[in-house]
């Protein structure tokens, strides 16, 4: 008999410890598990690192704006004042068809080029349950070049004034103020200056953003080509720059040896000596509609 | 034999006394409205938990930040990452205690809701006027209130000061059944 009543008092103890338990905890226990919740977002604040895109895409039905300059080369002296007489200027609308599908079309002054690009985030970076290191995205572009500066002899038909670009972009966000990513890249162009210049170019490009404060970032970049043309001194692309954020505005101020801002150009077809002074002063301002 | 119909009856007890009590929603409704010069900017959150317990007059609300949902993703992704930083903050709770709760019933009411209110990591007392129906077995609360953005330490910068007001409207209403 007292060993029930032991065991009736143990479970009115038991009893009094659960009316007791705390209101929130209970909530805590009930709170679904949520999926969407564990996305890590926000790896880069824009949807460039500084000249090439990174894994961001825009929202469902945001429709972007985005102008991108660079100035000459700082080395060009006073007379040029510092590359800021010469510009070289590339508007866009980049529009999300989804929340994970990004169009592109843009067109830049320099070779009067224009592009047109599809991005598609894949995989998302997840913590929690279902937990995934990296995010993936997937990214693809066309460029056609129309400048008129060839040999009346050497017409190029359409098909032979394109490029392609596939990249496979990968970032992960390490904390909340340091976010890498690398990008393997391929390139093929349709027709090349010489001979003995690849069609195909392979490369892989290295990007960074960390954070200063909550709306100001530091990025580089660096792009490393495998296959390079020997009708010009080719040279990596390597960007420094500043990433400002205020409302609906994205304004990157940046440094790069690389004049132009589509990937078949500051990848394979970029001639700056960063450490020999060829750094473009630029920017990219983008407005979200 | 005895002992165990005993044991079995203590725990059905034990069971029946724990559910006695409470009533709970997972799809309590908040929405926040701030109104400014250059624009309105609302959010709603459809997935609030809230809680009370009618033996001891309490109540605790838990409200998941990322689960607010705006017009725009940019604001969304400004809400989280900038103002409430929900990666380091990701849950609002309230926790306190209904005034005078034995007196509601199946006519809306006022009662006093007395407790603290913590978000982005800083809690703060507040006490505010909600609205109760009990009806049909559920506990209907309902009401609005203000927060002041300084109070929790959200800082809104100089440059998007025409953007955001300092101070927002917060919209509530809980439908609580049996828990």
């Amino acid at each position: 008999m007292k060993k029930i009543l032991l065991i009736i008092l143990l479970i009115f103890i038991n009893n009094s410890i659960f009316s007791q338990d705390d209101l929130l905890d209970i909530l805590e226990d009930e709170t679904p598990e949520s999926t969407t919740d564990n996305i890590v977002t926000s790896t880069f604040k824009g949807t460039r690192i500084l000249n090439g895109h990174s894994i961001e895409n825009r929202k469902d039905s945001e429709l972007e704006f985005i102008i991108s300059h660079r100035f000459g080369a700082i080395n060009l002296g006073f007379d040029e004042l510092f590359g800021l007489d010469q510009s070289n200027i590339r508007f866009a609308l980049e529009y999300g068809v989804t929340d994970n599908l990004t169009a592109g079309f843009g067109r830049s002054s320099f070779e009067k080029t224009y592009d047109s690009f599809l991005k598609y985030s894949w995989v998302k970076q997840r913590k929690g349950q279902k937990s995934f290191p990296v995010a993936i995205s997937l990214f693809g572009s066309i460029a056609v070049k129309t400048i008129k500066d060839y040999d009346p002899a050497d017409k190029r038909s359409f098909a032979e004034s394109l490029s392609y670009v596939g990249q496979v972009l990968v970032a992960r966000k390490f904390n909340e103020s340091f976010s890498f990513q690398i990008t393997p890249t391929y390139i093929h162009r349709n027709t090349v200056k010489i001979g003995a210049d690849p069609h195909d170019i392979f490369a892989v490009g290295f990007g960074g953003r960390l954070k200063l404060s909550k709306r100001v970032s530091l990025n580089s970049e660096y792009y490393y080509a495998f296959d390079e043309s020997e009708s010009i001194n080719a040279r990596n692309s390597l960007a420094f720059g500043v990433d400002i954020e205020t409302g609906g505005h994205i304004f990157q101020l940046i440094l790069s040896n690389a004049i132009t801002m589509i990937e078949k150009s500051f990848i394979a077809e970029n001639t700056g000596n960063f450490f020999g002074g060829d750094i473009h002063f630029g920017f990219n301002i983008s407005r979200t509609f | 034999m005895k002992i165990i119909l005993t044991l079995i009856s203590c725990f059905l007890w034990v069971s029946i006394t724990q559910s006695q009590g409470k009533y709970l929603t997972k799809n309590g409704a908040i929405t926040f409205f701030s109104k400014a010069p250059m624009e309105d900017i609302t959010a709603d959150n459809n997935q609030v938990l809230s809680i009370i317990d009618t033996d001891h007059s309490k109540m605790a609300i838990s409200i998941l930040m990322k689960s607010f949902l705006f017009k725009k993703a940019l604001m969304q992704e400004h809400f989280n990452e900038n103002y409430v930083e929900s990666d380091k903050y990701p849950k609002a709770t309230f926790k306190g205690e209904i005034l005078d709760f034995n007196s509601v019933n199946n006519v809306l009411s006022t009662k006093q809701v007395k407790g603290v209110l913590t978000i982005h990591g800083v809690s703060k007392e507040i006490n505010i006027d909600a609205n109760f129906i009990k009806q049909n077995n559920t506990i209907l609360v309902s009401g609005d209130f203000m927060i002041n953005l300084e109070d929790f330490k959200i800082k809104i910068p100089a440059i998007v000061a025409k953007n955001i007001a300092k101070k927002i409207k917060v919209t509530f209403k809980f439908n609580h059944k049996p828990y």
